[in-house]
Formats: structure tokens, sequence, C-alpha cells
């Protein structure tokens, strides 16, 4: 049984400068977002909520930690700081049906109103990625005894 | 002004969902809130109340597009990090051009 737990300890490895850079990124796909959507039309715009755009500064700050927490220790860390941002990605990946479910609930929402269809949005994408995230872990564990086996020929 | 107001929003959103991504343990777990739909919230709570009901919907409905192509880029920067071994500013940067192919090819398939 997987716990998931909090890790206060991890803000210690982030500096300054990588709290504003996100700030920025953030604040810039949002205004993005609403750019396209006003010269291309909403489906243009809708599109690009989805952008992973905080994804390419978050995952280079992951593999920089991983990579200085292991020399500091004077390990090789470039493979472990790749191995931590490819885990970052993978939970992405799972993280995508919880985001799709959120624009389900909203796009089918409409004759709820704008703070409901949100707030319900919202616990949609966090049940939908919990269970996702789960069920890949699950099959996962089921798959490793079979990892090293040779398949008959 | 509502550029401002976009660009504040955003920003104060985002990083409260990457705090916590940094706090949760394991990775994997932490991973799903680099998926977290922050951008979203900011832009369709917006969307409702300057440009109405049918205007959000239509962000939505597009967004199921954009979050196909999500999936499908988190998995190859997963492999261009493990197989190709490639750093990961090169391969989330690079995998945006796939993200970017898939949204949109899907978007103009199933209509804009």
């Amino acid at each position: 049984m997987t716990i998931i737990r909090l890790k206060f300890a991890s803000l210690k490895q982030s500096r300054w400068y990588e709290y504003v850079i996100r700030f920025v990124l953030g604040g810039l796909a949002t205004v993005l977002a609403g750019g396209i959507a006003k010269l291309a039309g909403p489906s243009w715009g809708g599109l690009f909520l989805a952008f992973p755009a905080i994804f390419c500064a978050s995952s280079t700050l992951i593999e920089k930690h991983e990579r200085r927490r292991k020399e500091m220790k004077h390990l090789k860390g470039a493979r472990r700081g790749q191995e931590a941002a490819a885990l970052d990605a993978f939970g992405a990946a799972l993280g995508s049906a919880g985001m799709a479910a959120f624009a389900l609930v909203v796009w089918f929402g409409q004759s709820l109103p704008p703070v409901v269809v949100l707030g319900l949005a919202m616990m949609t994408w966090g049940i939908v990625s919990v269970a996702v995230w789960y069920l890949g872990r699950i099959g996962r564990r089921n798959l490793k005894p079979f990892a090293n086996k040779k398949l008959p020929a | 002004m509502e550029f401002v107001i976009r660009f504040l929003a955003g920003g104060i959103v985002v990083s409260a969902f990457a705090l916590l991504g940094d706090l949760l343990r394991p990775k994997s777990f932490a991973g799903l809130f680099s998926a977290a739909p922050s951008v979203a919230l900011v832009t369709l709570g917006l969307a409702f109340h300057n440009q109405g009901v049918d205007y959000a919907a239509a962000e939505a409905r597009a967004m199921i597009f954009g979050s196909i192509a999500l999936a499908v880029y988190g998995i190859l920067v997963c492999h261009l990090l493990m197989r190709k071994r490639w750093s990961a500013e090169a391969a989330s940067s690079t995998a945006l051009l796939a993200w970017f192919g898939i949204g949109a090819g899907l978007l103009m398939i199933f209509g804009a």
C-alpha cells in the first residue's frame, strides 16, 4: 500500500527565482489561452487550456533538484534526475484523464451555476486523477513478476 | 486590464498547484499536479463571467482534445527521458510539437 505524504523538506531545494519563473509562466499561459480564444475563437483557445507550458519548467526543475541532491552525496545524479522527471511525466500522462473529466463536466454542466460547475469539475478532476493513478500502480505491480521472465517461443 | 487580471490569477493558481506538486510524494502522484487544470480554472471562470455559458462550453469541449494530446505528450516525454536519455528540458520542449500536432489534428477532424 503506497502512502501519499507531504515532504516539506523538498521546499528547501527550490530557489526563490524558481517560484517567480512558475508564476510568470502560469500567468503567460493563462494570457496566451485567453488571447488565442479572442483571435481564433473559443475552440482554439480551449485547446490551449491543456497546454503543458508549466510542465516544461517543472520537469527541468525536478531533474535539476534530483541531480543536485545526488551530487551533494558525491554520486552521479544525471540518470537519477532523468528518472525523477520521467516519473513526473508519467504522472502527468495519468493526470490528463482527470483533466479530460474536468472538461467533460464543464461541457455538460451548462444548466448549473458557474461556481457549482467549476467546483464539481475540480472534484471530478481529483477523483478521476487519483483513481487512474491508483489503478496504474496496481497494474504495474501485477506486471512486475512477469517482467524478468522470458516469453515461451 | 483583463489581461492583467488573467496574468495575476493564472500565476497564483498555477503556482499553488505547482507548490502542492513539490510537496507531495511519491513523485508519480505529484505528477498528477503537472496535469492540474489550473489555467483552465481561471480561463473558464473568466469565460463564464465575461462571455457566457456557451462560450465556456465550447472551450471545455476543445479542452478534451488538448487533454488527449497531453496524455500522449506525457508518455512521449517519459519515453525520451528513459529510453533515449534526453535531458528533461530537451524532451519536454520537443514533445510540445507532438502535443500541438495531435491536439490541432483532433480539433480539425472532430470540428472546431
